[in-house]
Formats: structure tokens, C-alpha cells, sequence
């Protein structure tokens, strides 16, 4: 019987087609929507993804978020050092510089210092060059997308030339040197990211009395990593934070403080009410419509049971349909725009996880409406015209 | 075939007695049924007539298990549907009885053979095996090669109402309900498809009861039964049998 459901399903073209463009529609909607919104959300943490080493970050007890940057004393690396459990911990610098291009124009960018001993916190990628190379004097690593962008050259006939190395550049009147070509996670601001020695870094930077952004740590073989956050804490009167602890920190300072989860449940909203107007609608009128067949299938002996996997069947074969084509156009798009723009896309399993339960929902939401009815349809209603 | 197959093997396929329907309750309700006596055999065409509202469907919808009665007796083959689940009496349905509607009732988007061999797939036929059957089906009412998968939509009414009949007799039911079989037909159509009824569903052990008001088919019926204002008034026996001439 589950092959004339389908059949009697995708004869009704028009409500088939209907049905299947509604889902699509909802699941294109859902999925697309949340996967910019993991890839916002990501980008807003993106480089604790890529300072991968350390385990504890230290920072001002005020800061709600990771670019949230309250300068420390410089004396607090020590007193890090002194906690018992540390194996290791260092400065690390970041903040904004301006560069000024060939041209005379200004770019900001974001500048990171690393330890001048052992440039812990570099890019999780080299391209050219090796990280090794910052301690060359004056030397500066450029991420790829910053060299080919916003930092590139303009030849004569108007064509960018990617910055490369050897290539000089002026950061804050100080004239540097490309060392390196790297790669990073795509950050929030899309800027371009320059990689230099802490103390290279902080003569850099805007004369202030405090320049020390974080104090990045990793706990002894064998020591609870909280434990040791805890001490830390007591012993600077500063925050340590795990790398995932101020990845959350980071996600529901922006989730609390930006439009973007509203703008984003007002797309999932939207994909859900289109997916349940549309093909619920359509799916319920489809029964409406057979039900004098469900009701002649009923006096010819068939069981409500199978009547129930019949209408479940036809629910999910255009469940199915629909949450495939509206991935499969959401992941076209994303993969399409991400090759050629910064778009921030994110499509992990958990997000096509649960655009299939949304749309599995409205599937079956859809479906109990309809088999309420046909299990409550009287089989004598087959004799009434 | 003309006269009433021998008793020895004919039986009681249906039996009422005193048997009653209301429709809904208190100031609204309709006794529908005020105690219908029936006897129905194996071998005999029933035709049940009686004007507009006498009670008719009601009847045969008590005597297909698809509606409950309220009291008297009724037994289909010695069994009492009030004393069988919901479930036992679809499948009774579903093996024992055959169903022919005036407005045919088939799916329009399943051809004629998938219509056919939907009461084989029913009982646990596998599709295939079902479909061949249907078609072998269709051919004894009459239709060619090309019509077998050919769309209800695309048939005449009484092709769809052949392809009705195919679908109430493939899986060998003991008895057949029809409902005004022949009311959405011309009168040359109408005994045509009378016709057939007699010739292929009629059978020593099978009992076929149909519901008519159409007077140019009473001479296709063994018994006709009158009913009036929910009871039997009378029991005749036509003149002339069609099946005779
Ligand atoms: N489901 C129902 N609810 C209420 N009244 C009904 C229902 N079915 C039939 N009736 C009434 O019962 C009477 C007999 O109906 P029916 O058996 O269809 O008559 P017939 O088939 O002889 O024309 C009619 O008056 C009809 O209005
Ligand atoms: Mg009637």
C-alpha cells in the first residue's frame, strides 16, 4: 500500500510540488540563516580558535568579551608564573595599528605580539616564510587575506598586487618588513592581521602606560585546569578564563548586545511559518481532498494502521525532498559566495541536524492533522455522495 | 443460472431480524432502520429498492460492517460484527466483502490495474503478483491491453464502473455490495454493466446485494426486496429474469 501513498501523493502535482517547494523554501531559510549566524558567531571568537596552545587566558576582571582588550601591568606575566600549577605563561599583545599603503592611504589592521622568546599565540598556518622568521629585525607575517585585499598594491592599469615578502609597509611611522604570509580564521572585523614580536609590537602601539592584552598560560601535566584558573584568579585579582569559557563569554556577549540573534530567530521563525502555512497547509488539503479514498481504502480493510504509516510515509518522503533541496541550495550558496566573498558561513553537522528536526517537525505536525482525520473517518461515509 | 441455485448449495448469507438504526440523539434524532427483516442466500442477486430515504444505504452499510447497528439481529456468514473489534471487522471487510459505489470511487491517481489490485495488496498480496491478477481481472470485464494502465480520468462511466466491478470481485469475496451502481449511467450502459455483474460475480457461493431505484434493471435480480420508511415491506420475484432471455 506505501507505494500507491506515494503514488496517489506525487499525482497530485500540483499540491506535490507545492508541498515540496514550501519545505524547500523553510529548510533553505533555516539552514542558510543559522549557518551565517554559527559563522558570525564564530568569527567573533575566531582568534581563540587560532591561539591554540595556551589553556588559561588571563585577563581584566571588566572584560566581557574576547576584543574587549583592558590592558594589564606588565608585572602580572610574573606573578602568573609564580601560581603554582603553571607551567608556562606569556604576554601577548593585540590591538589596532594603522598601516599606511604605498599610495599614502591608511589601513587598520589588527596587530598581535607574540612572545619575543617563544611566539607562542602565532597564526595556525604559514603560507610563506616561518613563524621563526618575526625575529629578523623589523619583521612583520601577513595574513593572506589582508595581503591580497586590503593591503594589496594597486599596479597602474588599476589590478591588485598582493603584498608579499620582502615587501615594506608603515605601521605608526615605523617602517616594517613582510617576513611571512599566514593564514587565520576570518575575524569579525575582516581586517587584515599582522603578526610581530611583543616588544616589536608594543613600541608600536600608541604610547599608553599599559600594553599587555592577555597573559595566555597552560597548566602542569596532570593539573585541573580550572583549579589552577582558580588560583590564578586568587593570587592577580585578574579573570582566567579556559579557552572555552571565554569562547562563551564571547558568544553571549554578542548574542546579549547585538541584533543578530533577532534577526536570526526572525529568519527561523519566518522558515518554520512558511514551511507549516505552506506545506502543512497544502499536505492537510492533499488528505481533504482523498479522503473519499482513504475512506474507500477503509471499507476495502484497511486497517487504520496502515492508513497511519501511509499518511507518515507521504509526510516524509516530502520531508525528505524538501530538507534536501534546501540544504543542498544553502550549502550551493554558501560554498558559492564564501569562494568569493568574506560571507561568514558556517555549516557544521549539528546545524543540518537541526534544520532536519524543523523540518521534520513541521513535517509531522503536518501529517497529525491529517491522520487525525482519517482515523476518525467513518468507513460508511463511502456510500454518501 | 436462471433460477435460484439448488439448496444444497446455497446458504444463508445474511440474516436480519428486528434490526434498528437511529441517527443522532434526543430532539434531532431519525430512526433510520425500525426493524428490518432480511434473509440473503449464497448464488442469488438481492436487489433492494424503495424511494429516496427509505433506509437503503443504511442497510447495506449495517450488512458491509462499515456502520454499527443499534439493535435487532444481523449475522454475515454466522458472524455478529457487534462482537467484533474495530480491527477484526476491517479485516473481515477487507477478505470477505466486495464494494461497487454509484460514483465508482477510484483513485485517481493510480491506473485501472493498481485500482483493481488494491484489495489483493490489501489482504498481503505482494504488488506484483497483485497487479498481474487485477489485470487478468480487467480482461473478464472487458478491457483491452491498452486500457489495463490507462487513468480513471481518462475512462468512460461505465468503463470506470467495470473497473469498479474488476476491483469488488478480484480478491473472491462472499459478498458483494453495490450501492446504485447504475444511477451515474445511461440506461444501455447501466444493463450492460448489469450484465456483467451476473455473468462474473455471481457465483453458488457468493451473495450479491444491490441497491437501486433504477427500475430498467429490476429483471437482472433473483429477489427484489421493497423497503419503505425503514422496513422490508415485501419480497418479489421478477416476471421476466434478464439473465433468462
Ligand atoms: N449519518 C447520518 N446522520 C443522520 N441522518 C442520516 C445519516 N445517514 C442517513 N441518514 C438519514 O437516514 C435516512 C435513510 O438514509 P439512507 O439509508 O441513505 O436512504 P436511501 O439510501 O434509501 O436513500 C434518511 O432520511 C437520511 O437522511
Ligand atoms: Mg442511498
Amino acid at each position: 500500500m506505501y507505494y500507491y501513498a506515494l503514488k496517489m501523493l506525487i499525482g497530485d502535482r500540483a499540491k506535490y510540488i507545492g508541498i515540496i517547494i514550501g519545505l524547500t523554501f523553510a529548510s533553505l531559510l533555516i539552514t542558510q540563516q543559522s549557518a551565517i549566524f554559527a559563522g558570525v558567531m564564530a568569527r567573533t571568537f575566531s582568534f581563540l580558535t587560532d591561539v591554540s596552545m595556551p589553556d588559561i587566558w588571563v585577563v581584566d576582571p571588566q572584560v566581557q568579551y574576547i576584543d574587549d582588550i583592558k590592558p594589564l601591568q606588565a608585572t602580572k606575566v610574573l606573578q602568573v608564573r609564580g601560581v603554582t600549577g603553571v607551567e608556562w605563561a606569556v604576554p601577548l599583545y593585540k590591538g589596532s595599528l594603522r598601516a599606511r599603503l604605498d599610495n599614502g592611504t591608511f589601513q587598520t589592521c589588527i596587530a598581535i605580539g607574540l612572545d619575543d622568546e617563544t611566539l607562542i599565540g602565532g597564526p595556525p598556518r604559514m603560507l610563506v616564510g616561518q613563524l621563526s622568521d618575526l625575529r629578523r629585525s623589523d619583521g612583520v607575517i601577513v595574513d593572506q587575506a589582508g595581503a591580497e585585499g586590503k593591503l594589496a598594491r594597486r599596479a597602474p592599469d588599476g589590478s591588485r598586487i598582493p603584498l608579499k615578502v620582502g615587501d615594506s609597509l608603515e605601521l605608526n611611522d615605523h617602517r616594517v618588513y613582510v617576513v611571512g604570509i599566514c593564514q587565520v580564521t576570518a575575524t569579525f572585523q575582516a581586517n587584515p592581521v599582522i603578526y610581530t614580536t611583543y616588544s616589536r609590537a608594543t613600541t608600536f602601539a600608541p604610547q599608553e602606560r599599559k600594553l599587555l592584552s592577555f597573559v595566555i598560560a597552560k597548566a602542569s601535566a596532570g593539573e585541573d585546569t580550572e583549579a589552577v584558573c582558580q588560583r590564578i584568579q586568587e593570587a592577580t585579582h585578574l579573570r582566567a578564563y579556559t579557552p572555552s569559557k571565554f569562547k562563551t563569554l564571547t558568544f553571549y556577549y554578542y548574542l546579549k548586545y547585538t541584533g543578530m540573534p533577532i534577526n536570526f530567530l526572525t529568519a527561523v521563525a519566518l522558515g518554520f511559518i512558511v514551511g507549516i502555512t505552506i506545506s502543512g497547509q497544502t499536505f492537510y488539503n492533499f488528505t481533504l481532498d482523498n479522503l473519499r479514498y482513504f475512506g474507500t481504502l477503509k471499507a476495502m480493510g484497511t486497517t487504520n494502521r496502515t492508513l497511519l504509516k501511509m499518511i507518515l510515509l507521504q509526510a516524509l518522503i516530502v520531508g525528505a525532498i524538501g530538507y534536501g533541496l534546501g540544504v543542498g541550495l544553502a550549502s550551493a550558496w554558501g560554498g558559492l559566495l564564501s569562494g568569493r566573498t568574506q560571507i561568514a558561513f558556517l555549516l557544521p553537522w549539528q546545524l543540518l541536524l537541526i534544520s532536519a528536526v524543523a523540518i521534520m517537525f513541521i513535517c509531522l505536525s503536518a501529517a497529525a492533522l491529517s491522520i487525525r482525520k482519517v482515523m476518525k473517518l467513518e468507513p460508511a461515509v463511502v456510500f454518501r455522495s | 443460472m436462471s433460477e435460484l441455485p439448488p439448496h444444497s448449495t446455497s446458504r444463508i448469507a445474511v440474516r436480519c431480524h428486528g434490526l434498528t438504526k437511529t441517527f443522532g440523539a434526543g430532539a434531532t434524532a431519525f430512526q433510520a432502520l425500525r426493524g428490518v427483516d432480511l434473509e440473503v442466500r449464497t448464488g442469488e442477486l438481492l436487489m433492494l429498492v424503495g424511494p429516496s430515504g427509505c433506509g437503503k444505504t443504511t442497510l447495506i452499510s449495517i450488512i458491509a460492517g462499515v456502520l454499527r447497528r443499534d439493535g435487532g439481529e444481523c449475522t454475515v456468514f454466522d458472524q455478529d460484527y457487534l462482537s467484533m473489534t474495530e480491527q477484526e471487522i476491517t479485516r473481515f471487510r477487507g477478505s470477505h466483502t466486495g464494494f461497487v459505489f454509484q460514483a465508482f470511487n477510484l483513485i485517481p491517481t493510480l491506473t485501472a490495474s493498481e485500482n483493481v489490485s488494491a484489495p489483493l495488496v490489501i489482504n498481503g498480496m505482494n504488488r506484483r503478483a497483485a497487479v498481474a491478477q487485477a489485470r487478468e481481472m480487467l480482461r473478464r470485464v472487458g478491457f483491452d491491453e491498452r486500457m489495463l494502465e490507462s487513468s480513471p480520468v481518462d475512462l468512460s462511466g461505465g468503463q470506470q464502473q467495470r473497473v469498479a466491478i474488476a476491483r469488488a470481485l478480484v480478491h473472491q469475496p462472499d459478498i458483494i455490495v453495490c450501492d446504485e451502481p447504475t444511477s451515474a449511467l445511461d440506461s444501455e450502459t447501466g444493463r450492460k454493466v448489469m450484465q456483467i455483474m451476473r455473468e462474473l460475480a455471481l457465483a453458488s457461493n457468493r451473495a450479491l446485494i444491490v441497491v437501486t431505484h433504477d427500475a430498467r434493471i429490476f429483471d437482472f435480480a433473483d429477489r427484489i426486496a421493497h423497503m419503505e420508511d425503514g422496513r422490508i415491506t415485501g419480497i418479489e420475484i421478477p416476471q421476466k429474469n434478464a439473465a433468462a432471455s
